[in-house]
């Protein structure tokens, strides 16, 4: 089901208007940072929080038209995954997986038979019979996945889904993510609204991207060119990323060119897929153009300097005319090293990033 | 340094029940507490602080849910109304119960003219009192366990497409089972100790409205070993409450 909104609120010195769609089948990022304006929209679209004024209509279905229509949370069809997973202490893990077909109607035991079909969807199945409080924050967020899921619905909200879980947990609970939302038969019917202040969640999870600011939109598009891209300086500082795209080998990444750059892959790459390998201007060092970066192995290559910008305290150099992966990398220097390297378009450098310093992500065909 | 205040604090609550225990004659105890107006009084306590307690539990658990939910301006206002019979002395409790039941009173004169029903001096009355004095009880320790858990357990059951009905069958119910089990426990013993307005609003008769602390003021002045038995009965009404309610405050959490 295709969404479409057009919502506008104030409350107090905060205003918020924002117009998007989703098509069906697809997932919407909305990026930024906290108190943007992110969470309010969710709540619009849930039916929790209603409007000033605006619209919301999934696949037709006018979900909310002020001042008239204003469908309540339990008819609107939607699934919510929130940071926390809020699993319904007093229930075990299959009667919460339960509660959205039980809540329909449906019998007891089919209910529970769809838990276990859910539960096993997001590699979950043995926890069945414990109670949430015997699970870890991971586990517990991959059941109440499976619980918003169970409901079956038409649009599903995540809001900040990673946020909450350590940084061991989060990378295994992304690709679980990017596995459901991009399952063959979901796509078709479903709309997906994501919400992060994370790049790399919509990188790994969203076809488009919204940017928004002050609870406006500043910028909007392909994730890849707006993250890759930005047009906005707001866009660069918060999402702005370096990103290289190849195919994925041996834990690195082959350029289209040959070059190989070496980096922390994440747990659902595939060798030989289509990758992208992703860090950010802050990560990467410059060194003068005669002077090629020595010891520890790291990722090392030629380039030119195409434009210099104030970005805030640092300063923004852009590359051209790069070797490989160098070219039209952004990285970031304090304006005492660009005096000092005596930067300026056209002056020759070195640019070295730290393995350490690189994800490495596998990409849809949508978005590859 | 603190020890020394703290230990006379401790004697003083100690103490008098201490008191009590060693003036006891047991030689006659099972006598005292078996003697008809005992037992009237001890079958009267049970059953009106057990009709109170349910009385509190069908009001006040939908009063607690609206003051922990609402949102409006006047919430304030109303909760510190729900509050005054916690800080009121039970005797004016029962002296506006009577103005309001009674006679002369309001609604009382309006039952007695359109169902031929008199409160004052009843069984009724008994309950009433005992309801208004320990309904703050259970509205506070369910209030501030829906204001510590919040509504997002609600929201969520909401998305998940269940109606406002299921969604408080379901999650809110049994979310406040234990601070409901606790209410219900620290009403029922606030219903069997309630004297004040009792005695004011409901009189002193036996089989009818004379309760055991009734009873106990009753026999203080007679025969006071029955009057100490009788105590003794409450006290260990109350130790049992505390154990089985344990509230908070027992197990050394805020």
């Amino acid at each position: 089901m295709t969404l479409r909104a057009e919502l506008e609120l104030s409350r107090g010195e905060f205003a918020l208007s924002t117009t998007f769609d989703v098509p069906a089948g697809t997932v919407l990022a909305l990026l930024g940072p906290n108190g943007s304006g992110k969470s309010t929209v969710l709540g619009c679209l849930a039916g929790l929080l209603r409007p000033d004024r605006g619209a919301v209509t999934l696949g037709g279905r006018a979900l909310t038209r002020t001042p008239r229509v204003d469908v309540p949370p339990h008819r609107r069809g939607v699934g919510l995954l929130a940071q926390d997973p809020l699993l319904f202490p007093h229930l075990s893990v299959l009667d919460n997986v339960a509660f959205a077909p039980r809540s329909r109607g449906t019998s007891r035991s089919r209910s529970r038979e769809l838990a276990r079909h859910w539960l096993s969807e997001v590699d979950a199945a043995e926890f069945a019979e414990r109670r949430p409080a015997q699970l870890s924050g991971g586990q517990a967020q991959r059941v109440a996945l499976a619980r918003a899921l169970a409901g079956e619905p038409e649009l599903l909200l995540l809001d900040e889904p990673l946020a909450a879980l350590d940084v061991d947990a989060a990378p295994a609970i992304r690709g679980l993510l990017r596995r459901v939302l991009r399952a063959a038969g979901a796509r078709s019917a479903r709309a997906t609204v994501l919400v992060t202040h994370d790049p790399l969640d919509a990188l790994a999870l969203a076809d488009h991207v919204v940017v928004l600011a002050d609870g406006g939109i500043v910028e909007r598009g392909v994730t890849r060119d707006v993250l890759a891209a930005p047009r906005t300086a707001f866009t660069a500082r918060i999402a702005g990323l370096n990103l290289v795209t190849g195919t994925a080998e041996g834990g690195a990444l082959r350029t289209a060119s040959g070059g190989v750059v070496s980096g922390v892959p994440a747990p659902d790459v595939v060798d030989g897929g289509p990758a992208v390998a992703v860090f950010s201007p802050g990560s990467v060092a410059v060194y003068p153009g005669d002077a090629a970066p020595a010891g520890s192995p790291r990722n090392s290559a030629t380039g030119v300097v195409a434009a210099l910008e104030p970005h805030g305290p640092v300063v923004r150099l852009r590359t051209e005319d790069g070797d490989d992966w160098a070219d039209g990398v952004a990285a970031d220097l304090t304006p005492a090293a660009v005096a000092e390297l005596a930067l300026e378009p056209g002056t020759p450098v070195w640019l070295s990033v730290k393995a350490a310093a690189v994800a490495i992500h596998p990409v849809g065909d949508e978005i590859g | 340094m603190l020890w020394i205040p703290a230990g006379l604090a401790l004697a003083l609550v100690v103490l008098p029940v201490a008191g009590l225990l060693v003036r006891t004659d047991y030689a006659r105890l099972p006598a005292l507490l078996t003697s008809s107006a005992s037992l009237n009084a001890l079958r009267l306590s049970l059953v009106t602080a057990g009709a109170s307690t349910v009385a509190c539990v069908l009001l006040g658990v939908p009063l607690a849910v609206v003051l922990a939910r609402a949102t409006g301006r006047g919430v304030r206002v109303l909760r510190a109304v729900v509050l005054l019979p916690l800080v009121l002395p039970p005797v004016v409790g029962g002296l506006a119960l009577l103005f309001l039941f009674g006679s002369n009173g309001f609604l009382g004169r309006l039952l007695a003219e359109v169902a031929d029903v008199r409160i004052t001096f009843t069984t009724a009355a008994v309950v009433l009192a005992q309801t208004f004095v320990a309904m703050p009880f259970l509205v506070v320790s369910l209030e501030g366990a829906l204001r510590g858990a919040g509504d997002r357990y609600e929201q969520v059951a909401a998305t998940l497409g269940a109606r406002p009905w299921t969604v408080f069958r379901r999650v809110t119910l049994p979310l406040l089972l234990p601070a409901l089990g606790s209410g219900a426990v620290l009403s029922f013993a606030r219903a069997l100790g309630e004297f004040g307005a009792t005695i004011t609003f409901a009189g002193s008769l036996e089989g009818v409205t004379r309760t055991l602390p009734l009873e106990v003021y009753n026999q203080a002045e007679a025969d006071v070993d029955s009057a100490v038995a009788l105590a003794l009965l409450l006290i260990v009404v109350a130790v049992v409450v505390i154990a089985v309610a344990r509230p908070k405050a027992v197990e050394g959490r805020t």
